[in-house]
């Protein structure tokens, strides 16, 4: 049973290919990285999966499902959550509402029981708060949840960014450079943390980073994007040492 | 047939108007992505300053010449009305320039208000309609039934002379380029030596002068009142966004438009649905043409 | 009496004790018909500050054109009770006057909405101007309601005791959209538009229900506004009445219920203030028009989030929005968890 089916998707930007021809299939529970240099599309790549960009052509299934021409909202309803290269928190919210706001889909009432404060109104909030709650107090954030997010450290807002992607209920979480900036440390600790949600949470991870130490570290495959193609595939090791991948990647850190 | 030449030749003098003052919206827009909205009260206030100017000059010096008479009054109004848009600029735009967009927005549109209410309650002001002095010589030639005033040639010659003049300066000079330069990337042009202050200064002044012109011809031509900033300022406001807001030429199409508009709209319906079409333009291309007929379209960056 | 009864009664009995000396108090001459009036702007000007402050304050997007949402409440109003409502039962279908105007307005909120789809701020800014001066335009060619002459008929049915309602009404139903699912997704597209869909928040949908809200408020203050003064016309919602809304909002604080009615306030007091002031000092009136863009500036360069900017009067949370509510809440969730695993 494929989880996400992604079949020749090919995004241009005016006359620029930004993706070509990029195929991918997930089985759930896999842990895949998507590696490659900067501008090589891989957040295009992000970003026609959760509909912010609608692809020029290729197709893309969630659960056999079709999700081109979907808005961003539904399909993240559909289970597929996602962080961002460069921390998108809204800002001058609190941690809780930044975890609730990602409850919307599921808040289980109408604009009228809300405006009236209807007993379904009560009841579901109370839920939301809970369940945001418990989430915070999985990743050690429950006392911080009236903080402004703009406030907490660098490392605490990239695990923010992480459960808020959580509280939408994905199957699938997309993590985009999620070890940028961080310090050899934080980097250990985060990459524990990937490995723990998808445990507990039964997820199934697509990965961007460039940090090789997390993407050899804990991707089980690994595609390697350049110019918007697809150059290599393969288990860490096998990308470790294929001559194309060097050449366009590693050889720049290398060299 | 004559009425559709005489329509057609009041539309081009009302639309070289709102062309002259279209382009000082476009000019901040291309440069700041800003609408200053104050900009059709500095306008008015431009008619002002040639109002008190030209009195007080044909009072003292009765029997000048009267090109003489209107060329000094156009520099005064230009350069009177160029230090007020500076000096807005300096004193309530500067400091918003890294707060949000809209802010700058918001103060635009209460310096507009301030001007024109300061302009009501003002005392030699006043919120009575007025009229410049004749600077020119007011003559009407009748060519086939189509009749044309010494003003109207002036009007019309004088401001397509100015929007060629302004063409030329920002396509061919130094200041043009880096006014263009600047609206591409406000971030990196400094970097280059580009002294974005001064050139934003320049642009506002150069802006609010060219509206000066307008306003200098629109009294030679029409009363004055302190509330055509509204009146006048929205429709070439308008004329911006029709023709794109940010494009220089199109400023000046979208003028011509709307000048079609307000002379053309009174040949079909009553005269007091000017505003209703004119506004309907404009919420029908925002809709389904955001950038205008010249503009080019926003990129959003995810 | 313990705290637990006071906070949640507390509010409530205040509000309750208010009503009575709002039907008193002008009866019998406490306090003169000039300060019930200017009580009356208050309540009025609170209804719009709060409804501007949502579009603008809380959902991060420019409306420039209130006065027109305004407008169509007043007329729509003002025509139900001065041609429709037999004049007997004027006081009594007053309210359903109002819900009509409302809901008038809120119509048009609907057609503002669908351009916020693809536009937003100074775009939307225009379009929200242009919708303003359409309105004002529509209503000087309709004859048959007064043209540019404007309207009249209406009763003074505006008391002080239905404004202190209607703002009660208001800032309830506004409190409680605030504090739920759809008032944090509108937080949401102020803070970050396209992360907000990214987690779930049907954009549209907030936009839809907060521009519709947002000119139902707008409406009412309308519907108030027409039988306070008896007569309205096109002149009277224009781009300025929608500036002074402007001026309220910025003033009391953007994104804050609190702030709105702060901000109301003040302006009203010191617009009203200034025309005694001028008075006595015997300038001419009209400078008190140049106070209220000159605030704007000032505000704008200064202050620009307002006096209670983000903030909000701890007796406009709900109780369970508040810390020690919070602090409750996670103790239980630390306690029922016990020993489970939990990420270090």
């Amino acid at each position: 049973m494929t989880l996400l089916y992604i079949e020749r998707l090919s995004h241009n930007f005016g006359g620029l290919r930004a993706v070509q021809d990029f195929n991918l299939e997930l089985q759930p529970g896999e842990l895949v990285a998507i590696i490659g240099p900067n501008g090589a599309g891989k957040t295009t790549v992000f970003n026609l999966i959760t509909g912010v960009y609608i692809p020029t052509e290729g197709r893309i299934k969630l659960n056999g499902e079709d999700l081109i021409g979907h808005k961003p909202h539904e399909i993240i309803s559909r289970g597929i959550a996602r962080t961002f290269q460069t921390i998108r928190l809204f800002k001058e919210l609190t941690v809780l509402d930044n975890v609730r706001i990602a409850h919307y889909s599921r808040a289980g009432y109408s604009q009228w029981d809300a405006l009236l404060r209807l007993p379904r109104f009560t009841g579901q909030e109370d839920r939301v708060r809970r369940e945001a709650l418990e989430l915070l107090d999985i990743f050690g954030m429950a006392d911080l949840a009236e903080a402004t997010s703009k406030n907490l450290p660098y490392g605490q807002q990239r695990r923010l960014e992480i459960a808020r992607a959580l509280a939408t209920r994905p199957s699938l979480l997309l993590l985009d450079e999620p070890a940028a900036g961080m310090n050899p440390a934080e980097v250990e600790r985060l990459m524990e943390t990937i490995l723990w949600i998808r445990r507990e949470f039964q997820l199934t991870i697509l990965l961007i980073e460039h940090q090789m130490r997390v993407v050899m570290g804990i991707a089980e495959r690994i595609k390697v994007l350049d110019f918007g193609q697809t150059i290599a595939e393969g288990t860490p090791t096998e990308i470790q040492n294929d001559p194309r991948v060097i050449e366009a990647y590693l050889g720049e850190e290398a060299a | 047939m004559e009425f559709y030449i005489q329509q057609t030749l009041n539309a081009l003098q009302v639309g070289s108007v709102y062309a002259l003052i279209a382009l000082g919206y476009t000019m901040v827009y291309g440069i700041l992505t800003m609408i200053n909205f104050a900009h059709g009260d500095i306008f008015m206030v431009s008619t002002y300053i040639a109002f008190f100017f030209s009195t007080m000059l044909l009072g003292a010096l009765a029997g000048l010449n009267p090109i003489l008479a209107f060329v000094a009054t156009l520099l005064v109004a230009m350069f009177g009305t160029a230090l007020l848009a500076v000096i807005i600029e300096r004193l309530a735009y500067k400091p918003l320039r890294t707060a949000p967009r809209i802010s700058a927005v918001i103060t635009a549109l209460g310096v507009g208000l301030f001007l024109e209410n300061f302009m009501v309650a003002f005392k030699p002001v006043g919120p009575a309609p007025r009229f410049l002095p004749a600077l020119i010589p007011a003559i009407n030639y009748n060519i086939g039934g189509v009749t044309v005033s010494t003003i109207q040639i002036v009007i019309i010659l004088v401001s397509a002379l100015v929007m060629i003049l302004l063409d030329v300066i920002v396509r061919r000079t130094m200041v043009g380029m880096a006014m263009r330069a600047i609206s591409w990337d406000k971030f990196i042009v400094p970097l280059m030596g580009v002294p974005v202050d001064r050139i934003i200064s320049l642009t506002f002044a150069l802006g609010a002068s060219i509206a000066a012109v307008g306003g200098t011809l629109y009294g030679m031509a029409y009363t004055i009142d302190p509330y055509m900033g509204i009146r006048i300022g929205w429709w070439a406001f308008i004329s911006a966004v029709v023709g794109g807001i940010g494009n220089i030429r199109g400023a000046m199409i979208g003028g011509f438009i709307l000048g079609f508009v307000e002379i053309f709209t009174p040949v079909f319906l009553p005269s007091t649905y000017r505003d209703f079409v004119a506004f309907s333009l404009l919420l029908v291309l925002l809709i389904f043409r955001p950038t205008g007929i010249l503009g080019r379209p926003m990129a959003q960056k995810v | 009496m313990n705290r637990v009864f006071w906070n949640r009664w507390g509010l409530i009995l205040i509000l309750l004790l208010i009503f009575p000396l709002t039907i008193l108090l002008p009866r019998f001459g406490i306090i003169n018909p000039y300060i019930d009036l200017v009580l009356k702007y208050i309540g009025i000007n609170i209804i719009l500050t709060v409804s501007l402050n949502l579009v603008n304050g809380y959902m991060g997007e420019f409306s420039v054109g209130h006065a027109g949402f305004m407008a169509i409440g007043a007329y729509v109003a003002s025509l139900l009770t001065v041609w429709l409502f037999p004049r007997a039962a004027g006081p009594f279908l007053f309210p359903v006057a109002l819900l009509a105007g409302g809901v008038a307005a809120g119509i048009a909120g609907l057609g503002i909405a669908f351009p916020s789809f693809r536009t937003r701020g100074d775009y939307l800014a225009i379009v929200t101007l242009a919708f303003n001066m359409i309105i004002k335009s529509v209503l000087e060619n309709l004859d048959a309601i007064g043209g540019p002459r404007g309207f009249m008929g209406m009763e003074k049915l505006t008391t002080l005791w239905w404004v202190y309602i209607w703002v009660i009404i208001t800032v309830f139903l506004a409190r409680n959209y605030v504090f739920s699912n759809f008032g944090r997704g509108v937080l949401s597209i102020r803070e970050d538009e396209i992360a907000s869909g990214l987690v779930s928040v049907n954009t549209r949908q907030v936009k839809v229900l907060t521009f519709v809200f947002s000119a139902f408020l707008a409406g009412i203050a309308g519907g108030l506004f027409a039988h306070e003064l008896q007569f309205i016309n096109p002149r009277s919602f224009t781009i300025l009445k929608s500036t002074d809304m402007l001026v309220m909002v910025y003033l009391g604080g953007i994104g804050s219920l609190g702030g709105s009615i702060l901000g109301a306030t003040v302006f009203t007091v010191v617009m009203e203030g200034l025309r005694t002031v001028l008075q006595q000092i015997g300038i001419s009136q009209e400078w008190r028009l140049v106070v209220a863009p000159l605030m704007l500036i000032l505000l704008m360069i200064f202050r620009p989030y307002g006096i209670m900017g983000l903030r909000e009067f701890r007796f406009l949370i709900p109780r369970k929005e508040r810390p020690e509510a919070l602090n409750e809440f996670r103790k239980q969730i630390h306690a029922s968890k016990g020993g489970k695993e939990a990420l270090t």
